[in-house]
C-alpha cells in the first residue's frame, strides 16, 4: 500500500499491470505518450512499454475507435483515449453500431475486447464542448460497459476488471478526481494496493450509511454527496450515500434495498437530467420500492441546458453540496434554511 | 520549401505581385500587433491567481486559453482578402482570426472574461465565440471548421451572392476525415471555400511526423484536383499572395483552393503547458522569424516607415487592446438565471 492521488494514477497502473501481463494489450489515441492522454490515464506507459504498444495515433477518433474494432475482431485487446467524452461525436458510429453490436450480430462469433478510457467533467471553465459526463447516451446503447469511478481503489480495481473484461467497456474518469495538476481536486489520497486487484463489476457501495434518505451518486457526485451527507447529519437528517460504481451492469438489488429501507431517494447526477441515468435509476428503484416510498423520488441533476463557460452560469447548473442539502432536506419535509 | 527571404530589389516586386502597397502594409503592422498585445494581456490576466499553483478554475479567466503569438501573419493576410460578408470558421486557437476578421476585442475580450457584454453573454468562452456580424465563429472540436466553412460557401454559391467562406485549421486537423470528406465534396461542388491550413508543427504535444503520411496536406488537396499553396507562414507578404488568388479565385467562381502556411506557435498548446516535447532551440529558431519584427525591417528597408510611425502604430494598436480588456474586466458577470435560457430560438 501506499498513498495516490486521484484515479488518473491508479487507472494508468491498472493499464500496466494488464500490459504487463497481456503483449496484445495496446494503447491507442491522441497525446498518450508525452501527455498520458492529457490527464495521466496512460502516464508512463510509453516510457516503459514504448512507441511500439502506446501509441499516438492522429486526430481521427473516427478511424482509431474503428481501429479498435477491427484489432480486436483478430486477436488484440486495445485500450483506446477518448481523451475528452465530448469529442465522442466524432466517433460514436464506431462505438455503437460496431463496438457495441459486433458480439451480438455476429451471432458470438466475434468478441470485442476493448477499453476505452475518456475524461469527464466541468466545474473549471471548459466550457460546452469540453465539460459533458454523457454517460447515459454510452448506457443506453445495449452492449456497453459504464465504468463510473469515484474514488482511486475503484478506479484501479474496475479498470482491472475491464480489461480483462471480453466485452467494450467505457471507464469514465472525472477530470475533478484525476488528480492532475492544472485541474482541482476534490478527491483525496488514498491507500492503494499496489498488487493487480480487481473490483467486480455491478456492485454499488454504500459509502455512508444512513436511515432518513438514500442518496445515489457517481464519480464526483458522490464525494459531494457525502459532504451534503456530514451537513445533514448535523440538521438531524440521516443519509445513505450509494455509490453506483457501475452504470452497466447496474446494481440494482442495492439500491432498491436502500429505497426499501429509507422511504426516500435523491439521485445526483453531473448528466444531463433528461431521458437518461436519473431517470433509469428512478424507473428501477420505484420497481423494486414502490410500497415503501414515502415520497416521490427527485433529483439534482445538470439541467437540459449546454454547458455554459462564464463561472456564474457553469456554477448554476452543476450540482453542488448547498444544492444536494437543500433538495435532501426538502425530501424529508424540513425546510431549507437561509442562504 | 520556402522562399529566401527577399533581397532589397525583390522586395517591391513581391509586394506589388502580393498586392499590398505602402498602406495596406503598416495596416497589417498594426493588426498584427493589436493581436499580439491584445493575446499577451490575455495571457497576462489568466495567470492571474494561477502562479502559486496552476488550477484552470481560479482567476478572472478560468478554463483553457490558447494563444497564436507568432501566427498573427497567417490570419492577417487572409483576413485581409475579405469582406464582413465573407465567412470564416476557426479553431480552438482563434484569436488572432477574430479579431483579422474584425470582431471587436472588446467585446472578444469580454467572452473570454465570461461577462454578459462578451460575443456569446459569456456563454461560449473562447473555444465557441461567435459574431453573426462578422460572419465568424468557431469550434473546439477538432476537424470541424471544414465542412461548416464549406457549408457557408455552398449557402454562397446557391445564393448567387459572390461571398467566398474560409476553414482555418491546424495541420492535426487535417489528419481528421472532415478534411478528406471536405475536399472531395468542395471540389466536386467547386465550392467558393479557402481552406487555410496553419502548419506549426505540433498538434497539441504530437510532431507533425509521428501523425503525417505526407509531409505537407497540400498534396493531398492536388490529388482532388484543388490547386494549392505552400506558403511561409511567418512573413506576411508570402501569405498575401497566395490568399489572395484564392479568394478571388473562390470569389470568381473556380472552385476551392489550399493554402498551407508553415508558422510556428510560440507559447505553449494552452496556457499552462511547458511544452517539453521542443527544444528551446527550436523555439528561440522560429523566434527569430517573428512575422511582426520581420514586417517592421522591411518597412525600414523600404524607407515605407520609420522608427517613429512604427512605434506610433504599436502605441494605438496596445491602446486598443488594453481599452478592450478595460471594457471586459469592468464588464459585469451574467445573472446565473440566463444559464437556463437560449437553448431553443
Ligand atoms: C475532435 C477533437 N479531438 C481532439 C481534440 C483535442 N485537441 C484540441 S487541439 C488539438 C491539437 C490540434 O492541433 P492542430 O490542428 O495542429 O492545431 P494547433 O493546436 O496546432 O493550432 C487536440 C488534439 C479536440 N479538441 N477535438
Ligand atoms: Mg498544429
Amino acid at each position: 500500500m501506499r498513498m495516490l492521488r486521484g484515479i488518473a494514477p491508479a487507472i494508468s497502473e491498472a493499464i500496466d499491470q494488464e500490459m504487463a501481463e497481456s503483449p496484445n494489450t495496446v494503447v491507442l489515441g491522441e497525446d498518450v505518450t508525452y501527455w498520458g492522454a492529457v490527464f495521466g490515464f496512460t502516464a508512463g506507459l510509453q516510457e516503459k512499454y514504448g512507441r511500439d504498444r502506446v501509441i499516438d495515433t492522429p486526430i481521427a477518433e473516427q478511424t482509431f475507435m474503428g481501429l479498435a474494432v477491427g484489432a480486436a475482431a483478430t486477436g488484440m485487446r486495445p485500450v483506446v483515449s477518448l481523451m475528452f467524452v465530448d469529442f465522442l461525436g466524432t466517433c460514436f458510429d464506431q462505438i455503437y453500431n460496431h463496438l457495441a453490436k459486433n458480439h451480438y450480430m455476429s451471432g458470438g462469433q466475434y468478441r470485442m475486447p476493448v477499453t476505452v478510457v475518456t475524461a469527464v467533467g466541468g466545474g473549471y471553465g471548459d466550457a460546452g464542448q469540453h465539460s459533458e459526463l454523457l454517460y447515459g447516451l454510452f448506457a443506453h446503447v445495449p452492449g456497453i460497459k459504464v465504468v463510473v469511478p469515484s474514488t482511486a481503489y475503484d478506479a484501479k480495481g474496475l479498470t482491472a476488471t475491464a480489461l480483462a473484461d471480453p466485452n467494450p467497456v467505457v471507464v469514465f474518469g472525472h477530470k475533478l478526481l484525476t488528480g492532475h495538476p492544472g485541474m482541482p481536486f476534490e478527491g483525496e489520497e488514498e491507500d492503494v494496493p499496489t498488487d493487480p486487484y480487481s473490483v467486480p463489476f455491478g456492485l454499488a457501495a454504500i459509502r455512508r450509511a444512513g436511515i432518513d434518505v438514500t442518496i445515489v451518486a457517481t464519480a464526483l457526485m458522490v464525494r459531494r454527496s457525502l459532504e451534503a451527507a456530514a451537513r445533514l447529519a448535523d440538521d438531524g437528517i440521516s443519509a445513505e450515500v450509494i455509490d453506483v460504481r457501475t452504470l452497466v451492469p447496474l446494481d440494482s438489488a442495492t439500491l432498491v434495498a436502500s429505497a426499501r429501507k429509507t422511504g426516500r431517494v435523491l439521485l445526483v447526477d453531473e448528466d444531463y437530467a433528461s431521458f437518461g441515468t436519473t431517470g433509469e435509476l428512478a424507473f428501477r428503484i420505484q420497481a423494486g420500492a414502490f410500497d415503501r416510498l414515502t415520497a416521490p423520488i427527485r433529483r439534482v441533476a445538470v439541467p437540459d441546458v449546454p454547458m455554459p463557460y462564464s463561472e456564474p452560469l457553469e456554477r448554476a447548473v452543476i450540482p453542488s453540496v448547498a444544492q444536494i442539502v437543500d433538495e435532501a432536506r426538502a425530501l424529508t419535509g424540513v425546510p431549507a434554511t437561509a442562504g | 520549401m520556402w522562399r529566401p527571404e527577399p533581397s532589397d530589389t525583390d522586395l517591391p516586386f513581391r509586394i506589388a505581385e502580393a498586392g499590398l502597397d505602402r498602406d495596406a502594409l503598416l495596416d497589417a503592422y498594426r493588426r498584427m500587433c493589436l493581436i499580439r498585445v491584445f493575446e499577451e494581456a490575455i495571457r497576462d490576466r489568466y495567470w492571474t491567481g494561477k502562479t502559486d499553483e496552476f488550477n484552470m478554475a481560479v482567476g478572472p479567466i478560468r478554463g483553457e486559453i490558447h494563444l497564436a503569438v507568432g501566427q498573427e501573419a497567417v490570419a492577417v493576410a487572409v483576413c485581409a482578402q475579405l469582406t464582413d460578408d465573407d465567412a470564416v470558421v476557426s479553431t480552438h486557437r482563434a484569436h488572432h482570426h477574430a479579431i483579422a476578421k474584425g470582431v471587436d476585442p472588446a467585446r472578444l475580450a469580454a467572452e473570454i472574461f465570461g461577462k454578459v457584454t462578451g460575443l456569446c453573454r459569456g456563454k461560449g468562452g473562447e473555444m465557441h465565440l461567435f459574431s453573426r456580424n462578422k460572419r465568424f465563429f468557431n469550434s473546439g472540436i477538432v476537424g470541424a471548421s471544414y465542412p461548416q466553412a464549406a457549408g457557408a460557401a455552398f449557402s454562397f454559391l446557391y445564393q448567387e451572392d459572390r461571398n467566398v467562406a474560409v476553414a482555418f485549421s491546424g495541420e492535426g486537423a487535417a489528419n481528421h476525415g472532415t478534411f478528406a470528406e471536405t475536399l472531395n465534396i468542395a471540389a466536386l461542388w467547386q465550392l467558393p471555400l479557402v481552406i487555410v491550413i496553419e502548419d506549426n508543427l505540433y498538434a497539441d504535444s504530437t510532431p507533425k511526423w509521428a501523425a503525417q503520411a505526407t509531409n505537407h496536406h497540400y498534396q493531398r488537396a492536388q490529388s482532388h484536383n484543388i490547386p494549392a499553396y505552400l506558403v511561409d507562414g511567418m512573413d506576411i507578404v508570402d501569405v498575401h499572395e497566395a490568399a489572395r488568388d484564392a479568394v478571388n479565385r473562390a470569389r470568381d467562381g473556380y472552385g476551392p483552393t489550399v493554402v498551407e502556411a508553415v508558422c510556428y506557435r510560440f507559447r505553449g498548446h494552452f496556457e499552462g503547458d511547458p511544452g517539453g516535447y521542443r527544444t528551446r532551440e527550436e523555439v528561440e529558431l522560429w523566434e527569430r522569424l517573428d512575422p511582426i519584427s520581420r514586417l517592421a525591417r522591411r518597412l525600414q528597408r523600404l524607407e515605407w516607415a520609420d522608427d517613429e510611425t512604427l512605434t506610433e502604430l504599436r502605441r494605438s494598436a496596445a491602446a486598443e487592446a488594453v481599452e478592450a480588456i478595460r471594457f471586459a474586466e469592468q464588464s459585469p458577470l451574467p445573472n446565473p438565471v440566463e444559464a437556463l435560457t437560449g437553448v431553443f430560438a
